[in-house]
């Protein structure tokens, strides 16, 4: 029944020579969790805890790629701040984990152990009710959704686009690095949140929680793909890339671009936040080094590589680029940089539809 | 009592000022080249932070080299080290506009992705050359010291230099925008590319000059940096948003809303930063200029003109 | 924004159809009880000290089919930057119909309320269609919402094969917008005009890049448009604006200089001498 839906899926999201990947890709995801729990870690179809943390890992990149490809790919709008509402909902989620870890941490405290380093005596207003998981999950949604809602309808209202768009962008994210960074704003300052110790009582690094965790993950990856292929494909869809080629005439026939934007936008956002707080859990920290610009600006590469404009380059690209990354930092860490900077000049110059459209090209030749 | 504390007052406000033209004034040598640049091409160089960092370092090998060479003479170097940087930047500034940026125009977010990818290169080059450690670059003696104008206040000599520095590049900048044939050309293709193209403006040259010219502006703040900070590989990537935020406010296509965008920003930094601190100021700061694009979208200072899409 | 009910309604009457004319023009929200669908009254812009716009009055009749001549810098795209909420006018009015003050709304809304425009380079969606380009145009709800929701009647595919039809651009209705000639592009821009239902078009150079046989063509269609709608049609090319007759305004430097038949103002003094003077 696994392939059966897998392969479904993949002949109604993408182009014939992905479609067999596709399904093999998802059967093979699907499959990961259960030989990581019931195969003997001896054997050769084993999964580790490293490969299923590392895999999950890319996966909420990939949701992350696939969000940023929306603003960008369809809708012309560059963002560098992709980076912070990720990071705002790992935080979101952080707060959760911080709260669950109850008095085993340090100090044995009611409050979280920075709160304890600093003197704190009460927990802040912020941090009310963010003992149960839900209200962690609203926050880790609903937080970025605001921030996006506010900063996009100031943006978008005055028509800011092109690199004025990407900069003020990488401009916010920026201050809320610097923000993050502070110890008074209660967010743990420079560490941020670790050590966490269970999840909804389960053991935050249990093969049962991981493996649960990774599952979810890769849910939220094909029904982000499932919401986006439906997305592009309406008239709501045709109306962001008409932003994308020619607002003004779209202006001009009658809609308002505002409001196209700002959803789109919005809910871009939230589906970071979304992709963040299942990050936290999975990788068992977040500091505000996740806000950094630099962070930012390679969500927006990894959709260049795989090919923007389409909904599997940037889960392509966000793959390809992550698991390079974690090859070369282990086997030449001096060149990662040059490789990355090497990747960002030549698919703006040679790749400007990405390896998807390397693929397409190859195809419509033959 | 009343005439001390007035006195107190005027002191205190006489030290943001200073403090906070001393900041605008780094600000500008950084976004000075940008906003040139940004203005004729309509790309936002990503690398250009990197060339303040180049500029630092080029003056670290200078003050290396003399003090090896002609320790004598070391007092000069900085001199030595403003030319050195200046050509080193402008070399590299005009290979990046042939080898890259001229083929990516008219897509300008591809252009930022690019020379995002430049300046990772170039500072992970820097690392391997010289250590991801910072560099120790000393101050000349006759940078050492201050002007003590009460115990209280003191006006550090370096930051008077750089102040009196880039007063002398903004002089320059304007001769050679306006006062030569190049800067009639540049102001010419920033107004209208596509005329100046059929008047004969060799379009392609200007932009690789003056893409250079930029580049060698940053280069030269590297080196006034040089005199007030750290230098290490990631001296750049402090800058860059701050830079582009003086480009947004002061607008494109002219010097004076740069110096305001870059005067403004700094003296409001330093006079929010002892009541709220640096952070929430320069957020407070990013809060303001969102609003302010809502009234002004062009920035303070812009060339208007019959909206061309 | 026009009620559903009446757009559909009109959707129904078609291109040749003998139904009366009033039937489009008198839609509700534009009061055009003195017959004028266009007053521009004292309107100045400036750019910088540039008068590009200096104290123009105009009004354009229900159904009229105008031409606007003049030499370049006359002011003839910013005066269709004004009408269409493009350029916010630093002095005068400019009314539609004789209630609707066009300061008062935003180009969306513009739109929306009845005035359609062509740019003076073809603008289409490039990446889409022929067909999903007038699918985009069609007069109808314009909320996100609706967009989420939006499935095509069977009204409107007859709609858009009409359109089509008009537009001759049938055989290419499954081609991507940007692989079609300039010409096509031309009259695509205009079939999304029409697909809006407009009262007003404005037309910038609607014939620049054609062949002659398509600019024939297209001064055909603009006359059997002429009377169902009123437009305002910009241009340069004198045996075009021969063939659509009609009344002529010219521009100069911002003003209206004269009006009337293209005789008329071909005589008239003034006019030779700011198309020659130059």
């Amino acid at each position: 029944m696994q392939t059966a839906l897998s392969l479904r899926l993949a002949t109604r999201l993408g182009p014939q020579p992905l479609k067999l990947a596709g399904g093999a890709a998802l059967a093979v995801l699907l499959a990961m969790p259960a030989l990581h729990l019931w195969t003997d870690p001896a054997s050769s179809l084993h999964v580790s805890a490293y490969t299923l943390t590392l895999v999950g890992k890319i996966l909420c990149y990939a949701i992350v790629a696939l969000a940023m490809d929306l603003v960008w790919g369809y809708t012309g709008l560059l963002s560098l701040g992709h980076g912070l509402f990720f990071a705002l909902g790992g935080y979101g989620m952080g707060m959760y984990l911080m709260r669950a870890i109850g008095h085993d941490g340090n100090y044995q405290s009611d409050l979280p152990d920075f709160m304890v380093f600093l003197d704190w005596k009460t927990l802040p207003w912020f941090w009310q009710g963010s003992e149960h998981l839900a209200w962690a999950l609203c926050l880790a949604v609903g937080v970025p959704g605001l921030l996006a809602l506010v900063f996009g309808w100031l943006a978008f209202r005055s028509r800011i686009k092109g690199v004025y768009f990407s900069i003020m962008t990488q401009a916010l994210t920026y201050a809320a690095m610097l923000l993050f960074f502070r110890n008074e704003t209660g967010f743990g300052g420079n560490n941020g949140f670790t050590d966490f110790k269970r999840i909804l009582g389960y053991g935050i690094a249990a093969p049962g929680t991981r493996a649960t965790l990774f599952l979810l993950t890769v849910l939220l990856l094909v029904a982000a793909l499932a919401a986006g292929f439906w997305l592009v494909n309406s008239k709501f869809g045709r109306i962001l890339t008409a932003i994308r080629d020619a607002e003004s005439r779209l202006m001009f026939c009658g809609y308002n671009p505002l409001y196209y934007k700002l959803f789109i936008w919005v809910a871009s956002a939230m589906l970071c936040g979304l992709a963040g707080a299942l990050y936290v859990p999975q990788v068992g920290i977040i500091n505000p080094g996740e806000m950094s610009p630099a962070n930012s600006i390679e969500i927006a590469i990894w959709v260049a590589v795989g090919g923007r404009g389409s909904l599997i380059g940037p889960v392509l690209g966000a793959g390809f680029i992550n698991a390079a990354k974690s090859w070369f930092t282990v086997a030449f860490p001096e060149y990662w940089l040059f490789f990355l900077g090497g990747l960002f000049i030549a698919t703006t110059l040679f790749l400007p539809r990405g390896l998807l459209g390397l693929l397409r090209r190859h195809k419509e030749k033959a | 009592m009343a005439d001390i504390k007035s006195s107190q007052w005027r002191y205190n406000m006489l030290g943001y000022a200073f403090s906070g033209i001393s900041l605008g004034s780094v600000l500008l040598l950084a976004a000075l080249g940008l906003a040139i640049t940004y203005g004729l091409l309509g790309v936002i160089n990503m690398a250009h932070g990197e060339m303040l960092m180049i500029g630092a370092y080029a003056s670290y090998v200078v003050q290396n080299l003399f003090r090896s060479w002609w320790p004598g003479a070391f007092d000069a170097y900085l001199l030595a080290a403003l030319p050195v940087a200046f050509a080193v930047t402008f070399v590299i500034g005009m290979a990046l506009e042939r080898l890259i940026i001229r083929h990516l125009y008219g897509r300008p977010l591809e252009t930022l992705l690019a020379t995002w990818g430049i300046s990772l290169m170039l500072i992970q080059a820097v690392r391997m050359l010289f250590g991801a450690q910072n560099v120790e670059v000393a101050n000349p003696s006759w940078l050492s010291g201050g002007w003590e104008i009460t115990p209280a206040l003191t006006l550090p000599y370096n930051r008077l230099a750089i102040i009196a520095f880039v007063a002398g590049v903004l002089v320059l900048t304007w001769l050679l925008l306006n006062k030569t044939r190049l800067g009639l050309f540049v102001r010419a293709v920033t107004q209208n590319r596509r005329m100046a193209d059929s008047v004969g403006v060799p379009t392609g040259k200007v932009d690789m000059l003056a893409f250079g010219l930029g580049s060698g502006i940053a280069g030269l703040g590297g080196v006034a940096l040089s005199q007030i900070g750290n230098v290490g590989p990631e001296l750049g990537q402090g800058y860059i948003v701050d830079s582009f935020m003086v480009v947004v406010l002061g607008g494109v296509g002219q010097l004076a809303g740069t110096v305001t965008g870059a005067m403004g920003l700094g003296i409001v930094n330093k006079i929010l930063e002892p009541s709220l601190g640096a952070v929430l100021g320069k957020i407070l700061i990013l809060g303001f200029i969102i609003l302010f694009i809502q009234k002004r979208p062009q920035g303070l200072f812009a060339l208007k003109g019959r909206v061309l899409d | 924004m026009m009620p559903v009910t009446t757009s559909q309604a009109l959707q129904r009457e078609s291109w040749d159809g003998d139904t009366p004319a009033s039937g489009r023009l008198l839609q509700p929200g534009v009061d055009v009880t003195h017959g004028q669908i266009l007053y521009l009254d004292d309107i100045s812009v400036s750019f910088d000290g540039f008068r590009a716009l200096n104290r123009l009055s105009l009004s354009i009749g229900v159904g009229e089919l105008r031409c606007i001549i003049g030499p370049n810098g006359a002011g003839k795209t910013t005066m269709m930057d004004v009408i269409t909420g493009k350029t916010r006018a630093d002095s005068g009015s400019a009314f539609f119909g004789q209630t609707i003050n066009l300061a008062q709304h935003s180009e969306a809304e513009i739109a929306q309320l009845g005035i359609g425009r062509k740019f003076q380079k073809p603008t289409v969606f490039e990446a889409m269609t022929v067909q999903e380009n007038l699918e985009l145009a069609l007069a109808g709800p314009r909320s996100v919402w609706a967009s989420l929701r939006a499935r095509l009647s069977g009204q409107q595919r007859d709609r858009i094969d009409e359109l089509l039809t008009l537009i001759r651009l049938g055989e290419q209705r499954a081609r991507q917008a940007g692989l079609l000639s300039h010409g096509q592009k031309q009259w695509l821009e205009i079939g999304m005009l029409l697909a809006q239902e407009p009262q007003l078009l404005l037309l910038d150079e609607p014939v620049a890049g054609m062949t002659d046989a398509e600019t024939e063509k297209t001064a055909e269609l603009l006359l059997t448009l002429k009377g169902r709608h009123s437009l305002m049609v910009v241009e340069h090319d004198m045996d075009f604006i021969a063939s659509i007759a009609g009344k002529v305004t010219v521009l100069a430097e911002g003003a209206v200089l004269a009006e009337g038949s293209l005789q008329q103002v071909q005589a008239d003094e003034r006019v030779i001498e700011v198309y020659l003077g130059r």
